[in-house]
């Protein structure tokens, strides 16, 4: 009978909240435009990061480190380095190109630049033997680095080993716009997160307002404290949970549209193929984590709201 | 059913006190009139037994609860034993007759089948039946006061606070009201009325206590108006 009465009641509450939310929706409208734009930053940042973050992985995969060897390494001295460097722990692959490897590998890769390659042929073969190794992890390149370091082993180097320079380039680019985004997006949401707490909190209090007879009616009734206060609450999860819908449907559109008329698969370094099918495989995770926010920015500012302006003490 | 010993109330510190050292002791079904000239502490004392206002001091025990023992949470459930009736109505002006007396039931819980079958009951008490669908602006000052009674007897307390129901109602109507209290103080409610129409007071001849500047000065059985 009590637990009836209680759900009764709670249903009373939210459909009371529902009712004021359609009455409201004029002043609702504003608190709504910038949730929405709250939660379409946050999932644009998510989307965004996640994105970079296989981009990097994607370019890690091209790393190699290449070792130099001078022209007096014997055949049984290279043979024996390759084994050792096989037996490292972070090493993928091993690949040996001989100086006669290496030369043709260098006249292709530099195929455009004559006057290179007329320099280069007019010494004798200048290129040396390269053994070229392939890392597990990029990022834990220092066991390697330390082993071709040894004395014994860079005795037998021409030059210091070279962490193939341009993709190692391009990751580090990715990796700065990542952190750079990274942080324009937290300080972006926490900003409009803040104006729209504060935005909802102006709504409710002017709801408040609206219906102060009501509520003081409702009190000389003997309306329980949550009897009042509920309806607000649940107006403004309702703006939480709409304004989620709308960020989500807006960043659908905007994939819709990109995939239209950029045919390229990326962006810059974003890749919009990627982020497109993360946004769909994750879809249900991002819808989520999107209504959760809203539900929680909803909530948070209309109970600060109805604490400050439904005083329930009595003098 | 009501008791109060030497209660006061000042608003603000240092300025003259609403209500001076009030003692009244009211018992179950009784009909007592309070009157007394603007600003003599009618009102303060309505809103003292309703909680809207704290006492300064002395002791409130109204059906058996100590308002000092009440905590802030426990205000609404006391409500809910008292009845209260305005002046000024206090109807919900977006909700028809039905509803604003339905409004009362619904915050407590009430299933809408209990419901449906409680409100008529209370609407025939206050004879409005065939008014239910109105809306509050279509009914007439008499009328609205009795929905306002219906809605404060639905729940069946046992106290009916009216604080001049009459104020804003013609003669003829201001004794429809007044009749409806009579009644509902037959059925066993407790009746707490204030008033400052003379006519109502001499032809009712019930308890009449005084009040002047915050004090009580007179308190007689079967009475007429004097003040």
């Amino acid at each position: 009978m009590r637990g009836k009465r209680k759900l009764i009641t709670l249903w009373r509450v939210i459909h009371t909240g529902l009712v004021n939310f359609i009455r409201n929706l004029s002043l609702a409208i504003a608190a709504m435009a910038i949730m929405v734009v709250t939660l379409t930053i946050v999932l644009f940042s998510i989307i965004v990061n996640y994105t970079f973050s296989h981009t990097i992985s994607q370019i890690t995969n091209k790393i190699d480190v290449s070792v130099y060897l001078k022209n007096r390494v014997t055949q049984s001295q290279t043979d024996k380095l390759i084994s050792e460097i096989k037996a490292q722990p972070n090493v993928q692959t091993v690949q040996y190109l001989s100086k006669a490897q290496a030369l043709a590998e260098y006249e292709s890769q530099n195929s455009s630049n004559q006057q290179l390659l007329q320099a280069v042929n007019e010494t004798s073969n200048p290129i040396p033997a390269t053994i070229i190794i392939k890392p597990r992890n990029l990022n834990n390149l220092s066991s390697i680095k330390n082993f071709l370091s040894e004395p014994s082993i860079s005795a037998l180097q021409t030059d210091p080993p070279s962490y193939s320079g341009q993709e190692k380039e391009a990751i580090d680019r990715i990796t700065h716009a990542t952190n750079v985004l990274q942080e324009i997006g937290v300080v972006a949401v926490i900003i409009f997160a803040v104006v729209s707490v504060l935005i909802i909190f102006n709504t409710i209090q002017m709801a408040i307002f609206n219906r102060r007879d009501e509520i003081q009616i409702m009190r000389l009734l003997g309306a329980g404290t949550w009897y009042i206060r509920g309806p607000f609450i649940v107006e403004s999860i309702v703006y939480g949970l709409l304004s989620a819908i709308i960020s989500i449907l807006i960043i659908n559109a905007s994939f819709q549209a990109s995939s239209g008329t950029l045919q390229a698969s990326s962006l810059g370094l974003l890749d919009i193929g990627y982020a497109n099918s993360f946004f769909d495989n994750r879809f249900l995770l991002l819808l989520t984590i999107q209504l959760s926010l809203g539900i929680v920015i909803g909530a948070v500012s209309s109970l600060i709201a109805t604490r400050r302006y439904l005083k329930f003490k009595t003098k | 059913m009501i008791l109060l010993d030497r209660v006061s109330k000042t608003y603000s510190r240092g300025s003259k006190p609403s209500l001076d050292r009030i003692s009244l002791h009211v018992d179950p079904k009784e009909f007592v009139i309070v009157v007394g000239q603007s600003g003599a502490g009618k009102t303060t004392l309505l809103r003292l037994l309703t909680r809207e206002e704290r006492q300064t001091s002395g002791k409130i025990i109204v059906g058996g609860i100590d308002y000092d023992k009440l905590k802030d949470r426990e205000i609404p459930l006391l409500r809910r034993k008292i009845g209260v009736v305005f002046q000024d109505f206090k109807l919900l002006p977006n909700k028809t007759i039905f509803e604003n007396v339905a409004y009362a039931l619904e915050m407590v819980g009430m299933g809408n089948k209990e419901i449906r079958n409680t409100v008529p009951k209370v609407l025939d008490i206050v004879n409005l039946i065939g008014k239910e669908d109105s809306m509050p602006m279509q009914l007439s000052g008499g009328e609205k006061q009795r929905v306002a009674i219906a809605r404060a007897i639905v729940r069946q307390p046992r106290i009916l606070i009216a604080d001049e129901p009459t104020g804003n109602l013609d003669p003829k109507h201001a004794w429809d009201v007044i009749k409806i209290l009579e009644k509902i103080n037959r059925f066993g409610t407790t009746v707490l009325l204030t008033t400052h129409n003379q006519d109502i007071v001499n032809r009712l001849k019930r308890r009449v206590v005084t009040l002047k500047d915050g004090k009580i000065i007179s308190d007689r059985a079967n009475a007429g108006y004097k003040i």
